[in-house]
Protein backbone atom coordinates (compact mmCIF):
# COMPACT_ATOMS: atom_id res chain seq x y z
CA UNK A 1 0.00 0.00 0.00
CA UNK A 2 0.92 3.09 0.55
CA UNK A 3 4.56 3.89 0.91
CA UNK A 4 7.33 6.30 1.40
CA UNK A 5 10.65 4.69 -0.34
CA UNK A 6 13.58 7.11 0.16
CA UNK A 7 15.24 5.90 -2.04
CA UNK A 8 19.45 5.33 -1.42
CA UNK A 9 20.00 2.10 -2.81
CA UNK A 10 21.92 3.83 -6.03
CA UNK A 11 25.44 4.78 -5.68
CA UNK A 12 26.47 4.50 -2.48
CA UNK A 13 30.32 5.08 -1.48
CA UNK A 14 32.62 2.41 -1.87
CA UNK A 15 33.76 1.11 1.19
CA UNK A 16 36.81 -0.08 2.17
CA UNK A 17 37.42 -4.10 3.54
CA UNK A 18 38.23 -3.42 6.97
CA UNK A 19 34.18 -1.08 7.41
CA UNK A 20 31.68 -2.70 9.20
CA UNK A 21 28.81 -2.08 7.28
CA UNK A 22 26.01 -0.39 8.94
CA UNK A 23 22.91 -2.61 9.12
CA UNK A 24 20.83 -1.58 6.51
CA UNK A 25 16.91 -0.65 7.88
CA UNK A 26 14.02 -0.56 5.85
CA UNK A 27 13.35 2.72 5.21
CA UNK A 28 9.86 1.82 4.08
CA UNK A 29 6.78 3.25 6.36
CA UNK A 30 3.39 1.23 6.29
CA UNK A 31 0.85 3.94 5.88
CA UNK A 32 -2.13 1.59 5.86
CA UNK A 33 -3.12 2.81 9.42
CA UNK A 34 -2.69 6.12 8.87
CA UNK A 35 -5.03 6.02 5.46
CA UNK A 36 -7.24 3.71 6.96
CA UNK A 37 -8.12 6.75 9.97
CA UNK A 38 -7.77 9.50 7.26
CA UNK A 39 -11.01 7.45 5.64
CA UNK A 40 -12.60 6.65 8.77
CA UNK A 41 -12.22 10.94 9.90
CA UNK A 42 -13.47 11.77 6.11
CA UNK A 43 -16.80 9.95 6.62
CA UNK A 44 -17.13 10.79 10.03
CA UNK A 45 -16.85 14.37 8.99
CA UNK A 46 -18.90 14.13 5.62
CA UNK A 47 -22.14 12.61 7.45
CA UNK A 48 -22.34 14.93 10.23
CA UNK A 49 -21.53 18.22 8.30
CA UNK A 50 -24.30 20.48 7.25
CA UNK A 51 -24.17 21.63 4.24
CA UNK A 52 -27.54 23.58 3.03
CA UNK A 53 -27.42 26.79 5.71
CA UNK A 54 -31.35 27.74 6.51
CA UNK A 55 -33.01 30.41 4.85
CA UNK A 56 -34.89 33.05 6.74
CA UNK A 57 -38.33 33.90 4.97
CA UNK A 58 -40.13 37.47 6.06
CA UNK A 59 -43.56 37.67 7.39
CA UNK A 60 -45.10 40.77 8.27
CA UNK A 61 -48.25 41.02 10.06
CA UNK A 62 -50.32 43.83 9.99
CA UNK A 63 -50.59 45.91 13.00
CA UNK A 64 -54.09 45.39 14.92
CA UNK A 65 -56.66 48.24 14.54
CA UNK A 66 -59.45 48.23 16.60
CA UNK A 67 -61.69 51.17 14.54
CA UNK A 68 -62.96 50.07 11.72
CA UNK A 69 -62.44 52.98 9.41
CA UNK A 70 -58.76 52.52 9.58
CA UNK A 71 -58.47 48.67 7.93
CA UNK A 72 -58.14 48.42 4.42
CA UNK A 73 -61.03 48.00 2.45
CA UNK A 74 -60.51 45.42 -0.49
CA UNK A 75 -62.44 46.09 -4.06
CA UNK A 76 -64.30 42.97 -4.55
CA UNK A 77 -63.07 42.75 -7.79
CA UNK A 78 -59.74 42.25 -6.69
CA UNK A 79 -60.32 40.22 -3.85
CA UNK A 80 -58.85 36.41 -3.46
CA UNK A 81 -59.40 34.28 -0.47
CA UNK A 82 -57.47 31.34 -0.09
CA UNK A 83 -58.20 29.09 2.99
CA UNK A 84 -56.43 26.65 4.52
CA UNK A 85 -57.93 23.46 5.69
CA UNK A 86 -57.58 19.50 6.66
CA UNK A 87 -55.69 16.99 4.86
CA UNK A 88 -53.64 19.34 3.10
CA UNK A 89 -56.89 20.99 1.03
CA UNK A 90 -57.00 24.09 0.01
CA UNK A 91 -60.36 26.72 -0.21
CA UNK A 92 -60.67 29.32 -2.51
CA UNK A 93 -63.12 31.83 -3.81
CA UNK A 94 -62.37 34.83 -6.35
CA UNK A 95 -64.35 38.39 -5.02
CA UNK A 96 -66.14 38.87 -1.13
CA UNK A 97 -68.53 35.91 -1.58
CA UNK A 98 -68.09 32.91 0.47
CA UNK A 99 -70.25 30.79 -1.12
CA UNK A 100 -68.42 30.67 -4.81
CA UNK A 101 -66.25 28.48 -2.54
CA UNK A 102 -64.09 26.02 -4.32
CA UNK A 103 -61.59 23.47 -3.81
CA UNK A 104 -57.75 22.88 -4.87
CA UNK A 105 -54.95 21.19 -4.16
CA UNK A 106 -51.14 22.97 -3.21
CA UNK A 107 -50.34 21.91 -6.61
CA UNK A 108 -53.12 23.16 -8.32
CA UNK A 109 -53.84 26.44 -6.65
CA UNK A 110 -50.81 28.31 -8.66
CA UNK A 111 -53.01 28.04 -11.46
CA UNK A 112 -55.88 29.39 -9.93
CA UNK A 113 -53.54 32.19 -8.75
CA UNK A 114 -51.97 32.88 -11.83
CA UNK A 115 -55.24 33.40 -14.13
CA UNK A 116 -56.27 35.39 -10.60
CA UNK A 117 -53.38 37.75 -11.44
CA UNK A 118 -53.73 37.67 -15.13
CA UNK A 119 -57.62 38.42 -14.91
CA UNK A 120 -57.29 41.53 -12.35
CA UNK A 121 -55.89 45.11 -12.15
CA UNK A 122 -52.72 44.97 -10.48
CA UNK A 123 -53.34 47.48 -7.94
CA UNK A 124 -56.89 45.97 -6.76
CA UNK A 125 -55.58 42.73 -6.30
CA UNK A 126 -55.44 41.88 -2.87
CA UNK A 127 -55.01 37.66 -1.85
CA UNK A 128 -56.38 36.48 1.89
CA UNK A 129 -54.58 34.09 2.99
CA UNK A 130 -57.09 32.25 6.17
CA UNK A 131 -55.87 29.24 7.80
CA UNK A 132 -57.87 27.52 9.33
CA UNK A 133 -57.51 25.29 12.80
CA UNK A 134 -56.20 22.32 10.93
CA UNK A 135 -53.84 23.51 9.13
CA UNK A 136 -50.57 22.75 9.96
CA UNK A 137 -47.48 25.48 9.70
CA UNK A 138 -46.35 23.80 6.60
CA UNK A 139 -49.26 24.35 4.71
CA UNK A 140 -49.16 28.11 5.75
CA UNK A 141 -45.44 28.70 4.73
CA UNK A 142 -46.58 26.78 1.56
CA UNK A 143 -49.17 29.35 0.52
CA UNK A 144 -47.02 32.67 1.88
CA UNK A 145 -44.88 30.79 -0.63
CA UNK A 146 -46.99 30.63 -3.47
CA UNK A 147 -47.05 34.24 -2.69
CA UNK A 148 -43.81 34.65 -3.54
CA UNK A 149 -43.47 32.28 -6.23
CA UNK A 150 -46.43 34.23 -8.19
CA UNK A 151 -45.28 37.69 -7.29
CA UNK A 152 -48.11 38.72 -5.94
CA UNK A 153 -47.27 42.08 -3.95
CA UNK A 154 -50.18 42.47 -1.29
CA UNK A 155 -51.28 39.79 0.41
CA UNK A 156 -52.72 39.37 4.33
CA UNK A 157 -52.82 36.56 6.45
CA UNK A 158 -56.37 36.88 8.51
CA UNK A 159 -58.36 34.93 10.84
CA UNK A 160 -61.26 32.65 9.78
CA UNK A 161 -64.65 33.95 9.99
CA UNK A 162 -67.93 32.05 11.66
CA UNK A 163 -69.78 31.63 7.88
CA UNK A 164 -66.56 30.73 5.71
CA UNK A 165 -65.73 27.88 8.43
CA UNK A 166 -69.10 26.51 8.42
CA UNK A 167 -68.66 26.59 4.64
CA UNK A 168 -65.50 24.86 5.06
CA UNK A 169 -67.06 22.29 7.43
CA UNK A 170 -69.81 21.37 4.95
CA UNK A 171 -67.20 20.98 1.92
CA UNK A 172 -65.63 18.94 3.80
CA UNK A 173 -68.26 16.52 4.91
CA UNK A 174 -69.48 16.20 1.58
CA UNK A 175 -65.90 15.34 0.14
CA UNK A 176 -65.91 12.57 3.32
CA UNK A 177 -62.67 14.20 4.95
CA UNK A 178 -62.72 13.44 8.65
CA UNK B 1 9.26 -19.34 -30.40
CA UNK B 2 10.33 -17.27 -27.93
CA UNK B 3 8.12 -16.60 -25.37
CA UNK B 4 6.75 -12.79 -24.81
CA UNK B 5 7.95 -12.46 -21.34
CA UNK B 6 5.93 -10.12 -19.27
CA UNK B 7 7.07 -7.47 -17.00
CA UNK B 8 6.99 -8.09 -13.67
CA UNK B 9 5.03 -4.99 -11.61
CA UNK B 10 5.98 -3.90 -8.48
CA UNK B 11 2.52 -5.28 -6.25
CA UNK B 12 2.73 -1.75 -4.08
CA UNK B 13 1.50 1.12 -6.20
CA UNK B 14 2.05 4.80 -5.26
CA UNK B 15 -0.56 5.30 -3.48
CA UNK B 16 0.94 9.24 -1.93
CA UNK B 17 -1.26 11.47 -4.37
CA UNK B 18 -4.54 9.43 -3.48
CA UNK B 19 -3.61 9.74 0.43
CA UNK B 20 -2.49 13.38 -0.20
CA UNK B 21 -6.07 14.03 -1.97
CA UNK B 22 -7.53 11.74 1.00
CA UNK B 23 -6.44 14.27 3.60
CA UNK B 24 -7.09 18.13 1.71
CA UNK B 25 -10.33 16.06 1.59
CA UNK B 26 -10.67 15.56 5.17
CA UNK B 27 -9.14 19.26 5.96
CA UNK B 28 -11.76 20.15 4.35
CA UNK B 29 -14.06 18.63 5.91
CA UNK B 30 -12.85 19.78 9.53
CA UNK B 31 -12.89 23.27 9.02
CA UNK B 32 -16.59 23.33 6.81
CA UNK B 33 -18.15 21.40 9.57
CA UNK B 34 -19.96 23.24 12.20
CA UNK B 35 -21.86 21.34 14.45
CA UNK B 36 -25.23 21.80 15.87
CA UNK B 37 -25.92 22.28 18.96
CA UNK B 38 -27.95 19.57 20.91
CA UNK B 39 -31.48 20.98 20.74
CA UNK B 40 -34.47 19.98 22.90
CA UNK B 41 -36.57 20.28 20.28
CA UNK B 42 -36.30 18.40 16.98
CA UNK B 43 -37.69 20.47 14.25
CA UNK B 44 -38.26 19.50 10.81
CA UNK B 45 -38.44 23.24 8.70
CA UNK B 46 -40.32 23.09 5.26
CA UNK B 47 -38.87 24.39 2.58
CA UNK B 48 -39.65 27.96 0.70
CA UNK B 49 -38.03 29.71 -2.39
CA UNK B 50 -36.46 32.43 0.07
CA UNK B 51 -33.05 32.91 -0.64
CA UNK B 52 -32.31 35.40 2.09
CA UNK B 53 -29.59 34.40 4.45
CA UNK B 54 -30.77 33.54 8.45
CA UNK B 55 -29.64 36.25 10.55
CA UNK B 56 -26.88 34.17 13.05
CA UNK B 57 -26.25 37.35 15.03
CA UNK B 58 -28.83 39.12 17.68
CA UNK B 59 -31.33 36.69 17.51
CA UNK B 60 -34.13 35.34 19.17
CA UNK B 61 -35.04 32.04 18.05
CA UNK B 62 -39.14 30.74 19.19
CA UNK B 63 -39.14 27.02 17.94
CA UNK B 64 -42.35 25.07 18.08
CA UNK B 65 -42.16 21.48 17.85
CA UNK B 66 -44.74 19.25 16.30
CA UNK B 67 -46.71 18.98 19.35
CA UNK B 68 -46.98 22.56 19.58
CA UNK B 69 -44.79 23.20 22.28
CA UNK B 70 -43.27 26.60 22.30
CA UNK B 71 -39.36 26.67 23.43
CA UNK B 72 -37.02 29.96 23.04
CA UNK B 73 -33.32 30.38 22.46
CA UNK B 74 -31.00 33.57 22.11
CA UNK B 75 -27.84 33.61 20.88
CA UNK B 76 -25.70 36.17 22.95
CA UNK B 77 -24.90 34.35 26.13
CA UNK B 78 -24.76 38.67 27.59
CA UNK B 79 -28.51 39.10 26.50
CA UNK B 80 -29.10 35.84 28.32
CA UNK B 81 -27.78 36.67 31.05
CA UNK B 82 -29.74 40.09 30.92
CA UNK B 83 -33.09 38.57 29.95
CA UNK B 84 -32.73 35.78 32.87
CA UNK B 85 -32.28 38.31 35.29
CA UNK B 86 -34.81 40.95 34.27
CA UNK B 87 -37.00 37.62 34.01
CA UNK B 88 -35.91 36.89 37.80
CA UNK B 89 -37.07 40.07 39.23
CA UNK B 90 -40.14 40.47 37.14
CA UNK B 91 -41.66 37.08 37.81
CA UNK B 92 -40.38 36.76 41.14
CA UNK B 93 -38.45 32.91 40.08
CA UNK B 94 -36.11 33.34 42.60
CA UNK B 95 -33.14 31.92 40.85
CA UNK B 96 -29.38 31.37 42.45
CA UNK B 97 -26.69 32.31 40.34
CA UNK B 98 -25.68 28.99 39.34
CA UNK B 99 -29.02 28.54 37.98
CA UNK B 100 -28.58 31.76 36.12
CA UNK B 101 -25.36 30.33 34.68
CA UNK B 102 -27.67 27.15 33.95
CA UNK B 103 -29.60 29.28 31.60
CA UNK B 104 -26.63 30.81 30.35
CA UNK B 105 -25.63 27.68 28.94
CA UNK B 106 -28.60 26.18 27.75
CA UNK B 107 -29.22 25.28 24.34
CA UNK B 108 -32.75 26.62 24.62
CA UNK B 109 -35.89 26.57 27.12
CA UNK B 110 -39.06 25.79 27.25
CA UNK B 111 -40.62 25.40 30.69
CA UNK B 112 -43.44 27.75 32.28
CA UNK B 113 -42.09 29.93 35.07
CA UNK B 114 -43.07 27.79 37.78
CA UNK B 115 -40.91 24.99 36.67
CA UNK B 116 -38.19 27.91 35.63
CA UNK B 117 -36.15 26.77 39.19
CA UNK B 118 -36.46 22.61 39.00
CA UNK B 119 -35.71 22.48 35.12
CA UNK B 120 -32.54 25.08 35.82
CA UNK B 121 -31.17 22.94 39.20
CA UNK B 122 -30.31 20.43 37.14
CA UNK B 123 -27.26 19.91 36.00
CA UNK B 124 -27.12 19.43 32.60
CA UNK B 125 -23.92 17.25 32.09
CA UNK B 126 -25.73 14.68 34.41
CA UNK B 127 -27.28 11.45 31.87
CA UNK B 128 -29.77 10.81 34.62
CA UNK B 129 -31.19 14.66 33.88
CA UNK B 130 -31.37 14.37 30.03
CA UNK B 131 -34.89 12.86 29.85
CA UNK B 132 -35.85 15.51 32.42
CA UNK B 133 -34.33 18.30 29.97
CA UNK B 134 -35.99 16.41 26.42
CA UNK B 135 -39.63 16.81 28.34
CA UNK B 136 -40.06 20.16 29.04
CA UNK B 137 -43.88 21.31 28.33
CA UNK B 138 -43.21 24.36 26.64
CA UNK B 139 -43.94 27.66 27.25
CA UNK B 140 -47.57 28.50 27.93
CA UNK B 141 -48.99 30.73 25.32
CA UNK B 142 -52.34 29.97 24.19
CA UNK B 143 -54.34 32.98 25.35
CA UNK B 144 -55.56 36.05 23.60
CA UNK B 145 -52.87 38.09 25.34
CA UNK B 146 -49.83 36.09 24.67
CA UNK B 147 -49.60 33.78 27.97
CA UNK B 148 -45.86 33.68 29.71
CA UNK B 149 -44.16 34.08 26.14
CA UNK B 150 -45.44 37.67 26.01
CA UNK B 151 -42.67 38.18 29.21
CA UNK B 152 -40.30 36.46 27.20
CA UNK B 153 -40.49 38.61 24.33
CA UNK B 154 -41.06 41.70 26.41
CA UNK B 155 -37.93 41.05 28.17
CA UNK B 156 -35.65 39.73 25.05
CA UNK B 157 -36.85 42.90 23.80
CA UNK B 158 -35.53 45.07 27.08
CA UNK B 159 -32.53 42.96 26.96
CA UNK B 160 -32.04 44.04 23.27
CA UNK B 161 -32.87 48.24 23.92
CA UNK B 162 -31.08 49.90 20.79
CA UNK B 163 -30.24 47.17 18.65
CA UNK B 164 -32.59 45.56 16.28
CA UNK B 165 -33.39 42.03 17.55
CA UNK B 166 -34.33 39.81 14.49
CA UNK B 167 -37.43 37.54 15.54
CA UNK B 168 -37.00 34.41 14.32
CA UNK B 169 -39.65 31.73 14.18
CA UNK B 170 -38.40 27.92 13.30
CA UNK B 171 -41.67 25.86 13.34
CA UNK B 172 -42.17 21.94 12.26
CA UNK B 173 -43.63 21.09 9.27
CA UNK B 174 -46.43 19.32 11.42
CA UNK B 175 -47.36 21.73 13.57
CA UNK B 176 -50.63 23.05 13.67
CA UNK B 177 -51.73 26.54 12.32
CA UNK B 178 -52.85 27.46 16.16
CA UNK B 179 -49.71 26.84 18.02
CA UNK B 180 -48.15 29.24 15.29
CA UNK B 181 -50.82 31.68 16.03
CA UNK B 182 -50.22 31.81 19.69
CA UNK B 183 -46.65 32.91 19.03
CA UNK B 184 -47.65 35.33 16.45
CA UNK B 185 -49.65 36.92 19.28
CA UNK B 186 -47.31 37.15 22.24
CA UNK B 187 -45.39 38.86 19.38
CA UNK B 188 -47.72 41.21 18.74
CA UNK B 189 -48.89 41.85 21.76
CA UNK B 190 -45.31 43.62 22.24
CA UNK B 191 -46.04 45.56 18.99
CA UNK B 192 -43.46 43.39 16.84
CA UNK B 193 -44.73 42.45 13.38
CA UNK B 194 -42.04 41.81 11.70
CA UNK B 195 -40.39 38.39 11.74
CA UNK B 196 -38.28 35.91 9.81
CA UNK B 197 -39.44 32.01 9.50
CA UNK B 198 -36.83 29.42 9.39
CA UNK B 199 -36.68 27.85 6.40
CA UNK B 200 -34.98 25.37 4.23
CA UNK B 201 -33.92 26.59 0.51
CA UNK B 202 -35.92 25.36 -2.52
CA UNK B 203 -35.91 26.33 -5.62
CA UNK B 204 -38.46 28.61 -7.92
CA UNK B 205 -40.16 25.83 -9.83
CA UNK B 206 -39.39 26.49 -13.46
CA UNK B 207 -41.79 28.72 -15.55
CA UNK B 208 -42.84 30.82 -12.37
CA UNK B 209 -43.23 34.26 -12.26
CA UNK B 210 -40.62 34.43 -9.76
CA UNK B 211 -38.39 32.19 -11.81
CA UNK B 212 -38.19 34.07 -14.40
CA UNK B 213 -37.80 37.12 -12.62
CA UNK B 214 -34.77 35.62 -11.38
CA UNK B 215 -33.36 34.20 -14.49
CA UNK B 216 -33.84 37.95 -15.91
CA UNK B 217 -31.06 38.94 -12.63
CA UNK B 218 -29.14 36.75 -13.68
CA UNK B 219 -28.20 37.17 -17.10
CA UNK B 220 -28.90 41.03 -16.81
CA UNK B 221 -25.85 40.67 -14.24
CA UNK B 222 -23.74 39.68 -16.31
Amino acid sequence: MASIDSGGDGGGHKKGPGVKKAKKMSTKVDMTPMVDLGFLLITFFIFTSTMSQPTAMNLFMPKDVDKPEDQNKVKESGAFTIMLGKDDVVYYYAGLDPTQIQTATFKTIREEIIRKKQNTNPEDLVMIIKPTEDATYKNTVDILDEMTINEIKRYAMVDISDTEMQLIRATEAAAGIK
Amino acid sequence: MPSVKLKKHAPDNDMTPFVDIAFLILSFFIMATKFKPEEPVEVTTPNSVSSQALPEKDAFMVSIDKDGRVFVSMDNPQARQLLISNLNTTRNLGLTPAEIKNFINAPSVGVPFSQMKSLLSLDPEDENNKNAIKAQPGIPCADSTGGELYYWVRDALVAYSGKKLNLLIKSDNSTKYPAFKNVLNAFKKNDQNKFLLVTSPEDAPAGSALYVTRQKQISGGK
